[in-house]
């Protein structure tokens, strides 16, 4: 019998190996899937267990958490919520984050390693460091005088420091506030589907995400394609260009808004922006100096990021001639973000250099300790500094007495275009109003902010809509703003 | 060798003492009542930051209850393992704290004031079967008693409404009980007696399958009642749907057969039948088929979109837990939802002591029941030593199906997990076991020298 039962205590035996086994098994080597398991709440309540870190502005926080004491603590709180989304995003406990709150989670989370007082501090003791600070550049003033100046209607803005690159201003209307996102109850999942649903698209961040055919703005990235490869050396000649201009291999007429186009000079034209002139120089130009120069403002550039993804940009690299004189002009397939005309601006206003935009001037733990500060960055030479000054010249007669004068800013050099952008099928949707623009305070060595404003507003009248009258008002508002907050 | 003497006197029998080892016991229980106590201090500090108020009442409690135990063993059982009691008190005062800490997570439904009433009263019946019960060898004479008893209680639950799928319960005011769990110590009581009586007839008679020696089966006649028996618990725990407890009987059931024939067969025959029996109720039977899928895909219901099950919110706890454990109060096994206390607090244990404390709980058990199987061996009396073996092996598959089914090594079945669980039927069951198991190992331990040197 003894040696039976020493059988048996051996089967228990396999019996306990068998569990020390599989403990091993599910503990150690399944252990990182399971963790990473979307369904393993875990990770929510720990995320949620603290308060989220900050977004500032102005160095005063926009955001706040709010603790609920529910099994996901803590809850986000935003002040000035519909004024910053396209800033902050949102932060849900239900439907994830966006735009800052997503691209600078690991900060304010407090999961980034950089935020540990010590390395692998953290993984020694288990500790989770509290949220860090994301400090932005956004200029409280800027982004007011924008979002007040949109005043509800479809559009949007953008400011930024030419010099730097800082985005002093983001701005996305209609809006909406990501306040209402935050937490797991029903009115959450009721303002998601609402939200989701509107026509308006509130959630949509049109300075970024969304991209329009500039139109007319457009020509100052024609004219420094033009002046770049040669193409016109004084700005004072006549062009040669008829009026109306058929477009090479088709035709199809193009005409001009206003008389004198004919054989006008390029400093007459882009002062009354001409069709029939800028069209005629794109195709004389050639394509490939022109999709140059589009890229080397920022155009086709799918990895930018800010530090959220921007969308492309686009100006095609293969068309037939008729196409390149229609894209010269912001048209057929030509489409450009608010933020990337922007950059066109600021660009000229900065000697041709295009500075990386930027929306995080730095990042610090609770403390004030700096983990990580964003300096200005070159992303590349997008002209001449030359031809940057001649362009400037002109912009600014836009303003002084051309199309743009509804921006000007009385003892401040103001540079502009404006821009009127047909879209839909055969145009009949209602033209979007561009505005871009440069200023420079007379006690300024250089421009102190660059501005980028579409209007697309479907309920105002087609005769109203040009970027002389609904936007250049807004770009005026938002660089005094600037001026007075530089 | 200690008293050799000179002359002509007949040898004198060597004094051989055996040590009664009453005092490491005692040690060992103050070790097993400070460690359940520092338990209960680090989930108050993690959860509230402060001692819990009731550190030094909890402390006192298990201290007087180890103490009353140990006394009882000093008194009427001086040769007892001496490793028995300090097991069972350090995984009930385990137990208790780990369902402490999961009340803090469900205010509303405190577990841990009931399971410490209960395992009073465990340690009651263990102080009464210690000191009442002088020789084991008196159960031997209820055994026909014992299996009525058993198969009432077993049948009794029928009478009452299901609670989660399972007729396992009677409930009588704001109690409720589990009848089969007392049958278990009854059904092993039988089959050890039943198998001690029987065991020439059913090792060396009978006919022979296939010319195969070892494949010979005993005559019914002698077979036939503990079949019929064992067919009886089974087949009313399948009515019941209590598969764990009828997998318990099964694997109790071949066990001891073999251990009291020595018949490979046994346990050929009795896979086999398990085999089957298992194939025919997993398919057949919804509540157990869903079971087993759920052990083959357990994380099916979250592709489905209906978020995880059980199983899987047990294996993320286990996962959560890792090596180390994320310490006491401070892992979120609570979202295993409503039997966390009960079938699944090992993912506590797991999640928040990590694979290393998972490692020392199993060993605690493999060590209890090695030692019941140690007493086992020493005995010499057949029913004492079947006994022996049969309440070890008890204990030994209650942690291999509950903890194998809590961590996806086999389908899941309800069970408790040994004194770790909420339950007070299993509490005081388990109480009895070991007071059995000191009972025995007295015996075993404390023998009179053999008998030829007189």
């Amino acid at each position: 019998m003894k040696r039976y039962i020493r059988h048996a205590a051996a089967f228990c035996a396999l019996l306990l190996i068998a569990l020390l086994v599989n403990a091993t098994r599910v503990q150690v080597f399944q252990a990182g899937s399971l963790d990473a398991n979307e369904a393993n709440r875990r990770n929510a309540i720990v995320r949620f267990e603290q308060p989220r870190g900050d977004i500032l502005v102005d160095g005063r926080p926009v955001t706040g958490s709010r603790d609920t004491g529910e099994q996901l603590r803590y809850e986000r709180t935003y002040r000035n919520g519909p004024l910053y989304a396209p800033v902050t995003g949102y932060a849900s406990q239900v439907y994830g984050t966006t735009f800052l709150e997503h691209a600078e989670d690991d900060i304010l989370s407090g999961t980034d390693p950089m935020l540990a007082p010590l390395p692998l501090w953290n993984d020694i003791t288990r500790a989770q460091n509290p949220g860090g600070k994301v400090e932005t550049t956004i200029k409280a003033a800027v982004q007011q005088a924008a979002y007040a100046g949109l005043g509800g209607k479809r559009g949007a803005v953008a400011a930024l420091e030419p010099s730097t690159g800082k985005i002093l201003a983001l701005v996305s209307a209609p809006s909406y506030d990501p306040e209402r996102l935050s937490g797991t109850d029903r009115a959450v999942a009721d303002t998601w589907a609402e939200l989701n649903g509107s026509a308006t698209k509130p959630m949509l961040n049109r300075a970024i995400r969304q991209t329009y055919p500039p139109g007319s703005t457009f020509k100052v990235v024609t004219a420094a394609a033009a002046l770049d490869a040669g193409e016109v050396t004084d700005l004072d000649a006549p062009t040669k260009s008829p009026n109306p201009y058929t477009l090479p291999g088709t035709s199809t007429q193009l005409t001009n808004e206003v008389d004198g186009c004919k054989n006008a000079s390029l400093r007459y034209a882009f002062q009354w922006s001409c069709n029939t002139v800028f069209a005629k120089l794109g195709v004389d130009t050639g394509l490939t100096p022109m999709v140059g120069t589009a890229r080397d403002f920022g155009f086709n550039d799918s990895g930018l990021r800010i530090p959220s993804s921007v969308a492309a940009s686009n100006f095609d690299t293969s068309m037939d001639r008729a196409q390149l004189g229609l894209s010269a002009i912001g048209q057929y397939d030509t489409r450009a973000t608010p933020l990337q005309m922007a950059m066109v601006a600021a660009a000229v206003a900065n000697g041709g250099s295009v500075k990386a935009p930027h929306l995080v001037d730095r990042t610090t733990t609770e403390d004030g300790d700096v983990v990580d500060a964003t300096g200005a960055r070159t992303l590349r030479q997008a002209m001449n500094p030359g031809t940057a000054a001649q362009l400037r010249e002109m912009m600014a007669q836009v303003v002084d007495e051309g199309t743009g004068t509804n921006a000007a800013i009385p003892g401040v050099t103001v540079g502009g275009k404006t821009g009127t952008a047909q879209h839909g099928i055969d145009n009949s949707g209602t033209p979007y109003a561009w505005f871009i623009s440069w200023a420079q305070a007379a006690d300024d060595p250089e421009p102190s902010v660059a501005v980028a404003v579409v209007v697309e507003d479907a309920a105002a009248d087609r005769g109203d809509i040009s970027g002389g009258g609904s936007a250049a008002p807004i770009a005026k508002a938002v660089m005094e703003a600037a001026i007075g907050a530089h | 060798m200690a008293g050799t003497s000179a002359g002509t006197a007949p040898p004198a029998v060597p004094a051989v003492r055996v040590p009664r080892r009453r005092g490491t016991e005692l040690t060992l229980l103050v070790v097993a009542v400070l460690l359940s106590v520092y338990g209960y201090c680090a989930v108050g500090l993690a959860k509230n930051d402060t001692v819990p108020p009731g550190a030094a009442g909890y402390g006192a409690g298990l201290g007087v209850l180890a103490l009353v135990a140990h006394l009882a063993v000093r008194l009427r059982a001086p040769y007892a393992d001496p490793l028995l009691l300090p097991i069972a008190v350090l995984l009930n005062g385990l137990g208790l704290v780990l369902i402490y800490r999961l009340d803090l997570e469900t205010p509303h439904d405190e577990a841990a004031p009931a399971q410490l009433i209960w395992s009073t009263v465990g340690v009651g019946l263990f102080i009464a079967v210690v000191l009442s019960l002088r020789d084991h060898r008196l159960l031997q004479r209820y055994a026909y008693l014992s299996v009525v008893t058993a198969l009432a209680l077993m049948i009794v639950p029928i009478l009452f409404p299901a609670v989660n799928g399972a007729r396992i319960w009677i409930r009588i005011g704001g109690f409720s009980i589990q009848p089969g769990e007392f049958a278990k110590i009854l059904l092993a009581v039988f089959f050890a007696s039943y198998l001690a009586a029987n065991r020439n007839a059913l090792a060396y008679t009978g006919r022979t399958l296939w010319r195969f020696k070892r494949l010979q089966l005993p005559t019914g006649r002698v077979l036939g009642p503990i079949v019929a028996i064992w067919l009886l618990s089974v087949g009313v725990l399948v009515l019941e749907r209590d598969l764990g407890t009828s997998l318990l009987f099964f694997g109790l059931f071949v066990i001891l057969l073999y251990v009291a024939t020595g018949r490979i067969g046994w346990i050929a025959v009795g896979l086999l039948l398990a085999a089957l029996g298992a194939f025919a109720v997993g398919s057949l039977e919804p509540h157990v088929h869903s079971r087993v899928e759920d052990w083959l895909h357990p994380f099916a219901s979250i592709e489905a979109g209906r978020g995880p099950n059980q199983l899987a919110q047990s294996l993320f706890a286990f996962a959560a837990g890792g090596m180390l454990g994320t310490g006491l109060g401070l892992g979120h096994s609570i979202l295993i939802g409503f039997a966390a206390k009960s079938d699944f607090i090992l993912a506590t244990a797991g999640e928040e002591l990590g694979l290393s404390g998972l490692c020392a709980i199993f060993l605690l058990y493999a060590l209890l029941v090695e030692r019941g199987f140690r007493a086992g061996l020493a005995l010499r009396d057949a029913f004492g030593r079947l006994l022996a073996i049969g309440l070890a092996s008890i204990l030994a598959l209650q942690v291999f199906v509950i903890a194998g089914g809590v961590m996806g090594l086999i389908p899941l079945t309800g069970m408790a997990m040994p004194f770790l669980a909420q339950g007070g039927s299993s509490v005081v069951t388990n109480w009895i076991i070991v007071a059995l198991l000191i009972r025995v190992s007295d015996s075993a331990r404390g023998q009179p020298v053999p008998a030829e040197a007189a």
